[in-house]
Formats: structure tokens, C-alpha cells, sequence
């Protein structure tokens, strides 16, 4: 341990503890920018660039970036002295003067970190007044670059190639005209971008939001000749309430149906009957292929991969096209509810599927691309009309004059809102496979399963593996959230290095509790950990917490589906993937 | 990505130079370094041979393409002119020399003429401040050179 002294404080660290920690060890907030730490997947970002936590340190001439200074033996620092505010009101005087200040009407405001900053350091005029640097905006289908906004910070640039992998984002051009960009400055839906929206998740500004659908739906929901249902993703019931002041991990899940109901759906459903579904179809498809690859069958290809998140889809199509036999065909959740509700429902209600506009809410941006993906329409009539994000949903209840903290508790509506606990935990790390196991343990062996909680799947780790026993028959699971991670898996399969059976993936950190549309966590991971518990909570009260036992899931195939992986079921709830790896032609 | 334009010969060139240098994601400024000289400039498509050679994004090899004023994405001229900006030359006069040139080549710094004869770009000090301000001509120095005189200077080449 070493000594040292911040603001008179004498404290002793570890070495390598940087001037942050210690400080903030001892209740010295200072204040940072660029900085990002991920503490429950050891991820940091600290380029020292933006120079906001300078803070003096006795006999060094210049002031030092306390999230990449690290402590010596007798360092006596000094974190708001009359030198320290200066400068540090200084730098951030800098980065305002070539930043817009149309806060008022900017999507990020009331969440913006420089905003944050701005206040809490009293700036009330900009001395430095000069040239600002412009660049053309770019909308792809999920996800906006507002980069007048970007402050260089290079956290979602971390994010997509260190974490991530994708590698799409990079600082590009010198001095002034820098800026993070994809290759030859092309917009987004050129590049290999994945939207998953971990670079919207962790930009401290508005220079990466969401394209936001919030208006579609108001006014779908005006038209009188327009059946609008809903439906809500499993992440998204355990961390909307945060957008309304609750603690992280609050289960909102019968707020959220009465304040959809008020919001004039006229059904409102949960995706996670959908999730069931997918369960039926994607484990029916994992036990044809087990059984069949434990009985001789050299041509089945394993391990199978799960499908549910379109993240990922995009990922291998983009970068491993040759394995896109590999994943299950399944279709996500979110489609096959939308494939679903405008047959199935439709012709239930008596109405055209035109007329019947499908609303689902995401913690997700690719879902945005995903239901607007060709594959997924009928006659250019999508199966899902509009993804909205869980903070675009917050958004929508409180233009609603909505009290959302005093509403009372309500369920869903039949038949599509019922769904059991397996789909539930579909929304963290480890859930969809556990519901997979849950289901294809009870088929494979004829036996009832005593103990549904397979808790060997679960946890926050970037990679996990697991032996899951179906009566004799070792079946072995891999798990990996972030792409990053996924891509090491894959490379394992390509190199002929795996053994596993089967495993899950998903793109985004902690799984859909962590994607890209979900309330900002400002790099609190433990707000991750909160929703993460909350899923399970939520799986345990559920009555029934098997897929199959779904009844209206077992009506659904009685009417109209026949058997998982029937033909109709092909053509419904299964899809195929497309070699992305040539993207498309730059324009010069 | 943008098709393949260059030539088969100089794809495999791009690809030994990478290789000399093993590959090495770090060598990446070495390998652009001698790209350029090979290619005269770093088209994109040359960027994304490189970028899946040395197992990198292209974004990343974008940016450093793009940090760097050395490296242009822009072929130079056939007579490529450099203007010295250093401080000799500048004090000298070097920017109305540099002025003439761009009001005669109807050209910006960085820009190749439209019929690919003449490029022009800036450089700091070639070392040869007793003759500033100076001008280069392809490997040809120029000393001493006045507004007047680039049409001279031009008309060599036309």
C-alpha cells in the first residue's frame, strides 16, 4: 500500500489505483467526460482526452488527468483549487465553444453528460466564440450521427472495436475536422454496422440517439381505421420504471400494460408469448439436430446457434457468411409475433392485416432494422410496423400525462400476452438458452422436470460454458454476450475447436438488460446486475415456467400451426440469412 | 467495398509489403509508408486490402490515412509540384508563389489537375533555406522562385 493526500485527505491505495479511484474512495467526486468504466465487465475507457478531471499534483508543472494518473508514495493532490476550477472551466468552456447549444430540442437533453457538466460547473456564457465544425448527418434505419454533437470522447469507438469487434467506428481526420466516422466517412447503412447500439449506450451527448418512431405510433394510434396492439419485450418491464425515478431493478411489468392500455392499444401483448413460441420452434430444431448428430448423422451441423437477437444475425452475416447455416432459422421473438398477429390474429379479429398496425417496444435498436428487413413483410406490408426503444416508451407515457409511479397493476390481454418463465429471463444472458433446456429436457426424455432453474447458466461472465444433463445424455451449452465474445466463439467453430451442442449469443453486454434502447446507465454496471436479478424474480412468480405448457401456445398450434416446424411454421417463424459480407459500393 | 480497380500485379505487391512487415497490425504506418510510394496514392480499395491483411478495421486504416497529411487518397500528377512552406521560404514569399501556382493550375493544395498533369501540395523544408523560397518539381528543385516566374516553371512540362 502506498500513502498518499488528496485535498488534505491522507489515504492509502493500492498501487496502480489511479487519482480517480483513490479520490473517489474517500468521497472526492471528480468530475470526467471521456472517462467510462464498466466495472462488471472490466471495461474502461480513458484516452485523457477531453482534460475535465485535471487535477494538481504537488511538484508536477502541469496539471494531470486524474483518470490515467496513477498514485506514488507521498503524492499530495489538490482536486479544486483556484488553478484546478480555472482550467477545468476552461476545458470546458473549449468544448462547448464548438458544440451546439440547441439543448432545448436535443434528444439527448435531460440525459446528456456534458449538459450535466455544464450545470454543475455554472456556466452561464461561452467566452470563446469562433469558427464551429460541421459534418453532414447520417440516418441509418436504427441509429442517428448528430456529429456536430460529438465531443471526441471515443467511447463508442471503444465499444465497437474493443468490445464489440465490429470495428465500423474510428477517429478519422487531424485537429479541428476530427471526428469519429466509419471508413471513408460512408453513412452507417453502408458500413458493416450491426445496430446493436452499445456506441448509442455509452455516447455521453446527442451525437448517437435512436431514430425515434414515437410519432408513427401516435399517429397510428389516431387513425380509427387502425387495430393497433403492442407488444413488450422481457428487459423492458425491469428497467422502464428507472425513466420514471424507481430504483434499477423495479418490476414494472402491470404499470407498463395499464399505462399501454391508456395510451389507446387496443391489445396489449407481451413478446414474451412470442418467446415461447420461438422455444417451441428453436429447441424442436436443437433436439433434431442433437438426436440426430447422437445417432451417426455426419451431415447435421452443430453446435446450433440461437437467433433471437438481430444483433448478432447482422454480425455473422457481415462477418462469417460462411457459417449462416450454422444458426438455428428460428425467427426473433419480436417477428414471430408480428408473423403471428397479422395471420393468425388478424384473421381472428376479421380485419385485413393493412388495417392492423403491430407496435413493439424493444430495449433494442436493431430491432428497428430487423422488422424492416424485406424478408419480414407481406405485399410491403411489414409484420411489425414500428420498434420503439423502452426510453422512446417513456417518452410516449409522459406526452400522455401519464402518472406512471401511481398507476395500478393490470395483465395483458389474450391470447397473445400469455407467456411463461422461461420467456421471461429471454432478456438476460443465459435466459434463452435455460428456457431452451427447460423445454427440450422435458421432449428428449419423456421425463417431468423437477427442478427448472439450470443455474449453471447463469451469471455476468463474458464466456461461460456448462454441462447440462438430459437423464444420462451430457449436453454441453456455451453462452457469450458482446459480439466480441461471440466472435471467439465462432472462430472456435470454424477452426474446428468447439465441442458444444449448442449456444446462445447475444450482442449487446448483459443481453437485451443492456441494449442499446434501454434507460442509460452512465456506466453503472450495477444497474445491469439489478435487471438481471429482477428477470429471474419475475421468473420465479409465474405459475407456469415451461414453454410448452404455455396453453394458449399449445392452442395456437392446436388451430392453426400443427406441429413446431410444420410447413406453416416454416413459413411463418423461420427465416434464412444472406451473405453480407460485400458491402455496398462507396459513392465517391 | 468499392470494386477492385487496381491491377492483380499490384494487389500481390500491397499484399508483400504487408507480409514483410509480418502482418503486424502496428507496422500499419510502415506498410502505408511504402504502399504509397508503390501505388503514388492509398485508394480506398488499397486501404481495405491492407486493413484484411493486417487483421484490422478499415475504419482504423482510414483514420490513419487521414491523420497524416503524407498520405493522400488523391493520385498525384504526372509532374507533382511542391510548394516549401517552411518558415525560410515563408517569410520569403513562398504563400504568393503558391497563390500563382493555384491561380494558373486552377487547382486547391492537395488537388490533381483535371488532365492529371500537374498536382500540388505544400511541404515543410527540404532543406535547402539559402535558396527559399523553393519550389519541387517532381525530384527538380526550384530556388529563388518569384510569382513571375511559375508560368515559366509550368510551361516546361506542358
Amino acid at each position: 500500500m502506498i500513502n498518499i493526500k488528496i485535498d488534505n485527505k491522507e489515504i492509502k491505495v493500492a498501487p496502480g489505483t489511479t487519482v480517480l479511484d483513490a479520490a473517489k474512495s474517500v468521497g472526492i467526486k471528480i468530475p470526467t467526460l471521456c472517462y467510462l468504466h464498466l466495472h462488471d465487465f472490466d471495461i474502461t475507457n480513458k484516452p485523457a482526452g477531453c482534460r475535465i478531471c485535471v487535477v494538481e499534483v504537488k511538484g508536477r508543472r502541469n496539471l494531470a488527468p486524474a483518470c490515467a494518473t496513477d498514485c506514488f508514495e507521498g503524492m499530495e493532490v489538490n482536486t479544486h483549487n483556484i488553478r484546478v476550477l480555472n482550467s477545468r472551466k476552461t476545458v470546458l468552456e473549449l468544448i462547448l465553444s464548438d458544440h451546439p447549444t440547441d439543448c432545448l430540442i436535443c434528444p439527448k437533453s435531460g440525459s446528456c453528460e456534458l449538459q450535466t457538466l455544464a450545470q454543475d460547473m455554472g456556466i452561464r456564457q461561452i467566452e470563446y466564440q469562433g469558427e464551429q465544425s460541421h459534418y453532414k448527418e447520417d440516418t441509418s434505419p436504427a441509429i442517428i450521427r448528430d456529429v456536430d454533437k460529438c465531443i471526441m470522447c471515443r467511447r463508442c469507438e471503444m465499444m465497437c472495436n474493443d468490445v464489440q469487434t465490429v470495428g465500423v467506428l474510428s477517429a478519422v481526420n487531424r485537429g479541428f475536422m476530427s471526428v469519429v466516422a466509419p471508413a471513408f466517412e460512408m453513412n452507417l447503412d453502408h458500413s458493416t454496422c450491426t445496430y446493436c447500439g452499445q456506441c448509442v449506450a455509452v455516447c455521453p451527448t446527442g451525437a448517437l440517439t435512436e431514430v425515434d418512431h414515437t410519432n408513427q405510433v401516435i399517429r397510428a394510434l389516431a387513425d380509427p381505421s387502425k387495430t393497433v396492439i403492442v407488444q413488450t419485450a422481457p428487459a423492458v418491464r425491469v428497467a422502464l420504471g428507472e425513466e420514471f425515478g424507481m430504483d434499477a431493478g423495479s418490476i414494472v411489468t402491470g404499470k407498463m400494460v395499464t399505462a399501454l392500455r391508456q395510451l389507446g392499444f387496443d391489445y396489449v401483448f407481451d413478446t414474451d408469448f412470442a418467446a415461447d413460441l420461438t422455444i417451441l420452434e428453436e429447441g424442436t430444431e436443437l433436439l433434431d439436430r442433437i438426436t440426430r448428430h447422437l445417432k451417426g448423422d455426419k451431415t447435421v451441423k452443430l453446435p446450433i446457434l440461437t437467433s433471437c437477437c438481430p444483433g448478432w444475425v447482422n454480425f455473422f452475416e457481415h462477418q462469417f457468411p460462411e457459417m449462416n447455416d450454422i444458426p438455428s432459422t428460428a425467427r426473433s421473438p419480436q417477428q414471430m409475433f408480428g408473423a403471428i398477429a397479422k395471420t393468425y390474429f388478424a384473421e381472428k379479429l376479421g380485419i385485413k392485416r393493412e388495417n392492423l398496425v403491430v407496435v413493439s417496444i424493444m430495449p433494442c435498436l436493431a430491432k428497428k432494422y430487423e422488422c424492416q428487413r424485406d424478408e419480414f413483410e407481406t405485399n410491403g406490408n411489414p409484420d411489425v410496423d414500428f420498434a420503439v426503444s423502452t426510453r422512446e416508451l417513456a417518452h410516449l407515457i409522459k406526452q400522455a400525462n401519464i402518472d406512471f409511479n401511481i398507476l395500478p397493476d393490470e395483465d395483458f390481454d389474450r391470447p397473445m400476452g400469455e407467456s411463461t418463465g422461461a420467456a421471461v429471463i429471454f432478456g438476460t444472458t443465459g435466459g434463452v438458452i435455460e428456457a431452451a433446456a427447460r423445454t427440450a429436457y422435458e421432449i428428449f426424455t419423456g421425463k417431468n422436470l423437477e427442478k427448472v432453474d439450470f443455474k449453471q447458466l447463469r451469471g455476468m461472465e463474458w464466456i461461460r460454458h456448462a454441462e447440462v444433463d438430459f437423464d444420462g445424455t451430457p449436453i454441453r451449452i456455451g453462452i457469450a454476450h458482446g459480439l466480441g465474445n461471440a466472435r471467439k466463439l465462432l472462430q472456435d467453430i470454424k477452426d474446428g475447436k468447439s465441442d458444444f451442442h449448442a449456444i446462445e449469443i447475444m450482442a449487446c453486454p448483459g443481453g437485451c438488460i443492456g441494449g442499446g434502447g434501454q434507460p442509460l446507465h452512465h456506466g453503472d454496471t450495477s444497474i445491469l446486475m439489478s435487471r438481471q436479478k429482477a428477470l429471474y424474480t419475475e421468473d420465479t412468480h409465474k405459475t407456469l415456467r415451461k414453454s410448452h405448457e404455455n396453453p394458449y401456445i399449445q392452442q395456437l398450434y392446436a388451430d392453426f400451426l400443427g406441429k413446431p416446424m410444420s410447413e406453416k411454421a416454416h413459413h411463418l417463424l423461420h427465416t434464412h440469412y444472406f451473405d453480407k459480407s460485400k458491402p455496398a459500393e462507396i459513392s465517391e | 467495398m468499392a470494386n477492385i480497380k487496381i491491377n492483380e500485379q499490384k494487389v500481390q505487391q500491397i499484399e508483400a509489403i504487408c507480409k514483410k512487415f509480418n502482418n503486424e497490425k502496428g507496422e500499419l504506418i510502415n506498410v502505408l509508408h511504402q504502399t504509397q510510394s508503390l501505388v503514388g496514392y492509398l485508394p480506398a480499395e488499397v486501404q481495405e486490402i491492407i486493413a484484411k491483411n493486417l487483421n484490422c478495421s478499415v475504419a482504423h486504416v482510414y483514420g490513419v490515412v487521414t491523420f497524416y497529411s503524407f498520405f493522400t487518397m488523391i493520385p498525384k500528377g504526372e509532374f507533382p509540384i511542391s510548394i516549401c512552406m517552411g518558415t525560410a521560404c515563408y517569410v520569403r514569399g513562398a504563400e504568393k508563389v503558391l497563390d500563382e501556382f493555384k491561380r494558373i493550375l486552377n487547382v486547391p493544395v492537395g488537388q490533381t489537375t483535371p488532365d492529371g498533369k500537374f498536382s500540388l501540395s505544400c511541404l515543410r523544408c527540404v532543406g535547402a533555406c539559402g535558396l527559399a523560397p523553393v519550389v519541387m518539381v517532381g525530384e527538380k528543385v526550384y530556388g529563388r522562385v518569384s510569382p513571375d516566374g511559375v508560368k515559366d516553371i509550368i510551361k516546361e512540362y506542358k
